[in-house]
């Protein structure tokens, strides 16, 4: 089934990977680190969308509207494009993982609809009981959106075949608590005064659950997963600089530097899916034992891939930059865009 | 319990049949607000202002419902048709791929600025940023429509077995991607898109237009729209009757079952109506129990370009089974004589234009408020046309539907799902269509309603109209 058109295709295309790279194994990285970009950026959305309920004025909640307005459909491109890659690289994965989990995928998106929906509905009406509805839901959606996706990254490390298990409940508590920190550094960045002061003390909070339960799920989930090897230097090294960023932000967060605060949560998020990529290497699904090589694509359309990524990748990142740049500066109490 | 694969099906036919509402909305939306922006810079004009303010509003809320309900189709791949993704990923996930990359990102990070930023931004990226989102929303229906038209051309592929599993190889990527069936769709998908807009825009301004509450600013609405609809809707039916012809070749037992035919017969004429001649016939209509007006020879013709003797397969020829014929067979109907309809409406609208009496004809307006949501209405028809027509397939002549839902679903968990989408969505309608309704209500600038017509109101002294 080829037409004549098919001598336009260079044959070097699929006679092996673009310049001799490690392509399967950077695939594998990307596609984590393109999750990990997910849950820093649509992180503290979500984040922002847990201190919502902590806010009792409307300009203040308008504010944390605000702050997250322009950015947060951009954001959760992120999960889409995620998706989309683990579809085109590791597709059966991508069948698999999914299918395994379904009812929980339904959750993940439940809270998204949610979540998406909530902040525009809340916008369109200025009564109350309209705005209280609107408001849970925003809560709501923004705690269960990172708490299902935790419990699926768990199931994915640990190899859970049902619904759950303790450990990946646990990485759904470590994942809302670290949005809720991202969240917070957020708003040290983006807003001033009173919001920031009392944001502030709730991402202390959560940074200290996060470690908490990180630590636990980990402990936990490495005793029913062999694959998961807690005192490999890697593992170690990651929990050592997760404890340090940890550290580090609660440090200039005090000390009013807002940025280095952001960054080192940052930090902390690309650490998480760091770790949980080193722990499954060389599986991608352990439930199935699939590993890298076995569960990536042909070499053409992983060339093809990756010459699509390679060329859009910095484009996109360009984007973001002239989105964050046009709305740089913080947000005043009862601001809003538009 | 129910079966997994109807449930799916179901499924799958509701998710797509609610999302695809939202990008007609902002692929259709897209041309004309880059228009009212370029307008806006260029001429200062405050009716160019407003009509860029409060289009850009029903974009928005389009545009957030579209974002949620497509995450859902882009998850439902993996969850409900697994074995689907995984023999074919290597053809299909690609493009999903390319689409979040190179569209999505481009259109949500400028949708940003384009919804938030008119006061914070020069104009210059103001108006860079509402071409980069239209262009964001058209890339999106160049990409998915990839993965869509390859199901029903497959081309450019190789089947292999791999553990006892079927995989589709990718072989050869231009001839898959640059598929026979891509061109046709994405013009009738993007007109169809323009089109509805444009029914809608016409709809909403001579609502205001009947009830005396216009203003320069619904005139001007209308007459864009009406101006654009002249455009799109003749071509429609053109483009389509053309595309028909790409199907009877393409996909053969598709093109009977929107035609009903079921024998194989030469020099078969092009039914121009054609109604079952009883009432059990409306669920299973053969061609020789419909009551038919055709034009003697000339489905032949359509169909082969050029003879009029020409041979169209009947369904009783193909060794699959048929597709739901009644289905698709209506749905054909319905939405050929909606695209006529359009077309009357858009040449009603352009004689009175030409008069000089556009707002002057009640019986006009009402018939442009009824058809307001039409167009929508029309795209979801053509989508099952294409959808269901393909079936038993799910990729044309290569694998069948049955065979690419997940091994593991359980009826039970795709009962809950189905259940909860039903719901959910309904909701999720009913809102989109309360914030739209208000946003018109409320935003829109109107005046009072007045019992002489002859008012021409307070856009008295505002220069541009015509
Ligand atoms: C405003 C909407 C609209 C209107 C007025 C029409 N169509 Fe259409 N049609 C669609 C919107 C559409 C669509 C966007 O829903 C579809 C589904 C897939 C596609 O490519 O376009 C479609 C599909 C579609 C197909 C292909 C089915 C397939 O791929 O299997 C054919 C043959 C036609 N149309 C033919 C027509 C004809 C002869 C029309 C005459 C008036 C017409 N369409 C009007
Ligand atoms: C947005 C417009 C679309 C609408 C309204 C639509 C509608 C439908 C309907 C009604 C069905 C059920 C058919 C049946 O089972 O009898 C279906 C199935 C399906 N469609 Fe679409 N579709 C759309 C676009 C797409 C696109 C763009 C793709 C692929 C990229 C796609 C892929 C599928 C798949 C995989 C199935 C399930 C398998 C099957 O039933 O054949 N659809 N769609
Ligand atoms: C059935 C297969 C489909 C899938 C898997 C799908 C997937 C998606 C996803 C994931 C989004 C959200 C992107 C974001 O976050 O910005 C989206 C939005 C969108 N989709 Fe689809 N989609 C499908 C059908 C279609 C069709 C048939 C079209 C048009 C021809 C289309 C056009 C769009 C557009 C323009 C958007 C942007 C959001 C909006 O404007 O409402 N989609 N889709």
């Amino acid at each position: 089934m080829t037409d004549p058109l098919s001598a336009a295709v260079p044959l070097s295309l699929a006679d092996g990977p673009l310049f001799g790279l490690p392509l399967p194994e950077l695939w594998f990285a990307l596609v984590f680190a393109v999750l990990g970009t997910f849950l820093f950026l649509d992180g503290f959305d979500f984040g922002v969308g847990v201190l919502f309920a902590t806010r009792g004025t409307d300009g203040e909640r308008e504010q944390l509207l605000a702050a997250i307005g322009p950015f947060w459909d951009g954001n959760e491109v992120w999960l889409v494009v995620f998706g989309g890659m683990l579809f085109a690289v590791f597709p059966e994965v991508y069948a698999t993982l999914f299918s395994r989990h379904y009812l929980l995928m339904f959750a993940i998106l439940g809270g998204l609809i949610l979540r998406g929906l909530a902040p525009e509905m809340y916008e369109q009406r200025h009564d109350e009981a309209w705005q209280r509805r609107w408001g849970q839901a925003f809560v709501v959606g923004s705690i269960a959106s990172p708490f299902f996706l935790g419990v699926f990254v768990g199931n994915w490390l640990f190899g859970v075949d049902g619904m759950a298990s303790i450990a990946s409940l646990l990485v759904g508590l470590a994942v809302v608590s670290l949005t809720v920190v991202d969240g917070a550094a957020y708003l040290g960045v983006k807003t001033r005064g009173d919001v920031r002061l009392e944001t502030r003390s709730f991402g202390y909070l959560a940074q200290v659950v996060y470690l908490l339960a990180a630590v636990a799920a980990l402990v936990v989930g490495s005793r029913s997963a062999a694959h998961v090897d807690l005192f490999s230097l890697p593992t170690l090294g990651l929990l050592g600089v997760t404890v340090v960023l940890a550290g580090g932000y609660v440090a200039a967060s005090r000390a009013e530097r807002h940025y280095l605060a952001f960054a080192a949560v940052a930090g902390q998020v690309y650490g998480l899916v760091a770790l949980v990529a080193t722990l499954l290497f060389p599986l991608v699904d352990p439930v199935t034992g699939l590993e890298i090589s076995d569960a990536i694509v042909s070499t053409l359309p992983l060339n093809l891939s990756s010459i699509g990524a390679a060329l859009l990748l910095p484009l996109v990142v360009s984007y973001f930059v002239v989105l964050y740049s046009a709305f740089s500066g913080p947000v005043d109490e009862g601001e809003s865009y538009g | 319990m129910i079966d997994p694969v109807i449930a799916s099906r179901l499924q799958f036919a509701l998710t797509t049949i609610v999302h695809i509402i939202f990008p007609v909305m902002s692929m259709g939306l897209a041309p004309f607000l880059i228009y009212f922006t370029w307008k806006e810079i260029r001429t200062e004009e405050q009716v160019y202002e407003q009509l860029r303010a409060f289009w850009t509003k029903i974009f928005a809320i389009s545009f957030v419902v579209g974002t949620v309900t497509g995450i859902v189709l882009e998850f439902e791949f993996g969850t409900n048709f697994a074995a689907f993704s995984t023999a074919a990923g290597e053809l299909f996930g690609g493009p999903l791929a390319m689409e979040g990359m190179m569209a999505f990102m481009l259109e949500a990070t400028f949708l940003g600025i384009f919804v938030f930023g008119r006061e914070r931004v020069t104009d210059r990226l103001y108006m860079i940023s509402s071409v980069f989102v239209g262009l964001g929303t058209w890339l999106s229906a160049v990409w998915i429509l990839i993965a869509n038209s390859w199901m029903q051309t497959p081309r450019g592929y190789e089947v292999a077995m791999q553990s006892g599993q079927p995989i589709i190889l990718l072989v050869d990527p231009i001839a898959a991607y640059a598929n026979p069936r891509f061109p046709w769709m994405y013009v009738h998908m993007q007109n169809a898109a323009v089109l509805s807009v444009a029914l809608f825009m016409t709809g909403v301004a001579a609502y205001y237009v009947w009830t005396n509450r216009d203003t320069e600013f619904w005139r001007k609405t209308m007459k864009i729209g009406l101006a654009v609809l002249l455009v799109t809707a003749p071509f429609q039916a053109i483009h389509g009757d053309a595309y028909g012809r790409h199907v009877a070749d393409t996909q053969p037992q598709k093109f009977a079952a929107m035609e009903a035919q079921y024998e194989t017969d030469s020099s078969v004429g092009l039914k121009l109506l054609a109604f079952p001649t009883s009432v059990e016939d409306i669920t299973d209509p053969h061609a020789e129990e419909l009551f038919v007006v055709e034009i003697p020879f000339v489905a032949s013709l359509l169909a082969s370009g050029d003879d009029p003797g020409a041979t169209i397969t009947g369904l009783d020829e193909f060794d699959s089974e048929n597709p739901p014929v009644a289905i698709v067979f209506w749905a054909f109907r319905a939405m050929v004589g909606l695209g006529f309809w359009f077309i009357l409406l858009a040449f009603w609208g352009g004689y009175r234009w030409l008069r000089g009496e556009l707002f002057e004809d009640d019986l006009l307006a009402k018939a442009l408020v009824g058809s307001s949501v039409l167009g929508i209405l029309t795209v979801e028809l053509g989508w099952i046309v294409t959808e269901v027509g393909r079936q038993p397939w799910v990729i044309q002549g290569v694998m069948k539907t049955h065979a690419g839902v997940s091994p593991g679903l359980t009826g039970t968990e795709a009962l809950i799902t189905l259940a909860g989408f039903v719901g959910v969505y309904a909701g999720l309608l009913t809102l989109y269509w309360y914030v739209v309704v208000r946003l018109i209500r409320e935003q829109a600038p109107t005046r009072p309603a007045t019992p002489n017509r002859d008012v021409s109101g307070p856009e008295k002294g505002v220069p541009g109209d015509d």
